[in-house]
């Protein structure tokens, strides 16, 4: 499903532009293999399944597929519906430099529940 | 005129808190018990405009939601220096009872949420004999936290951006997305650290931990509802702070969050109305 992210972004004019200011390379996806994810300029320009030796990056948010996979449910359980609240109850773990998501917190929210959308259609 | 003209009230009243002049904004609808709402952390009265225009409850309450000094409509109070803004339990709760003389009330039904929630429990731990019944909405004796609050104010990032980014996920999945937008858009026009000086009460200063098994529910009736999607005041956190109150009435509200009074109006209804009636009730066998 992250292969399929800057599709589903692309997709969504609005949200590519409230991100248009975010330039960041970051680690998503399952804890125990991620995806090495870089956005410039709101748009999601690379996604490489790691690890990738020596390859830096900024944030890293993670969590385990099964997770992944009820976060993606167009109504997902209590608790499982939100990043924070999956960071709050240790499902998700938030780590690295925060400051550009935190600055696009509400962008990153969205950007990763996009397949949701793919689930509900 | 043929615009529609909603029957909400707004005026201003003067109420003194810690010796300061307030300039408090409130809002009322409908007759007959007063209903005071109490808004969350980092927003205002808005949030009850459903409540308020209800005529199924407006023809047994006497609505009033007001803005906390700093929140909304309510500017700080005269003479403020500029000082980091932070709300303590003593004045949270001399706000309320202020206000509530200042307004001659007597003995009202306050109804808060989150914050307010929090309060409303302090209310009935000090204070039960002023009030005919207390709601609380997301309400626990103390919930852990789950962000850094110094994100909250700062020269570098947005704060109205990140206050209500934060809270978004504390709506639930089936909220309609109007009500979603309105519920946050009080977030994104919070005043600088304004959210962050009400979290200062939240986290630090109303830890309530070992002091709700004083709750008396049969000098004044308490009743608890929280949202099965809050992650911030969870409902296993009212559960636990229900368990140590006798009489104390829980309900764990579905397809709801830390925002039912204005994330889901309808919704939210459903659990309210019950509470409403059982006080107007205990109201009318009172009187007798």
């Amino acid at each position: 499903m992250f292969e399929r992210l800057p599709m589903l972004l692309d997709a969504d004019a609005a949200l590519v532009e409230r991100g248009r200011r975010l330039n960041v390379d970051c680690l998503l996806g399952p804890k125990d293999q991620p995806f090495h994810v870089s956005f410039a300029a709101g748009r999601i320009v690379n996604v490489t399944l790691g690890p990738l030796l020596m390859r830096s990056w900024c944030f890293s948010y993670r969590m385990s597929a099964a997770t992944w996979i009820e976060f993606w449910k167009p109504v997902p359980r209590p608790g499982c519906h939100d990043l924070l609240a999956l960071t709050k109850s240790g499902e998700a773990v938030l780590e690295g430099e925060l400051f550009p998501f935190m600055t696009h917190l509400q962008y990153f929210k969205d950007v990763l529940a996009l397949p949701r959308r793919v689930r509900a259609q | 005129m043929t615009g529609l003209i909603e029957p909400i009230v707004g005026r201003y009243v003067h109420v003194t808190v810690e010796g300061a002049v307030n300039r408090i904004y409130f809002e009322e609808n409908g007759t007959g018990i007063p209903l005071v709402c109490l808004h969350t952390a980092g927003s205002d009265a808005r949030q009850w405009r459903h409540l308020l225009t209800d005529a199924s409850f407006t023809r047994n309450f006497r609505i009033i939601a007001f803005d906390m000094p700093w929140h909304g409509k309510s500017n700080p109070p005269e003479g403020w220096n500029g000082d980091d803004y932070r709300l303590t339990t003593a004045r949270y709760t001399e706000t309320i009872r202020a206000f509530c003389r200042a307004l001659s009330l007597d003995r009202p039904v306050v109804m808060g949420c989150s914050i307010g929630g929090r309060i409303v429990l302090n209310l009935a731990i000090d204070h039960a004999p002023e009030f005919r019944a207390l709601i609380g909405l997301e309400a626990a004796d103390f919930q852990a936290p789950w962000y850094d609050t110094e994100w909250l104010n700062r020269p570098d990032v947005h704060g109205g951006e990140i206050c209500a980014a934060l809270v978004s996920g504390l709506i639930a999945p089936q909220s309609p997305d109007a009500a979603r937008s309105e519920t946050l858009w009080g977030y994104k026009q919070g005043g600088p650290g304004v959210f962050k000086g009400d979290l200062y009460f939240y986290r630090v200063d109303g830890d309530l931990r070992g002091r709700v098994a004083a709750i008396d529910t049969s000098r004044c009736p308490l009743f608890l509802l929280t949202g099965e999607y809050d992650f911030s005041c969870k409902p296993a956190d009212t559960l636990r702070t229900a368990a140590s109150i006798a009489g104390a009435e829980v309900v764990v509200m579905e397809q709801l969050g830390h925002f039912p009074m204005s994330e889901n109006p309808e919704q939210f209804r459903r659990y309210i109305a019950p509470v409403l009636d059982r006080i107007v009730q205990q109201n009318v066998a009172f009187a007798k």
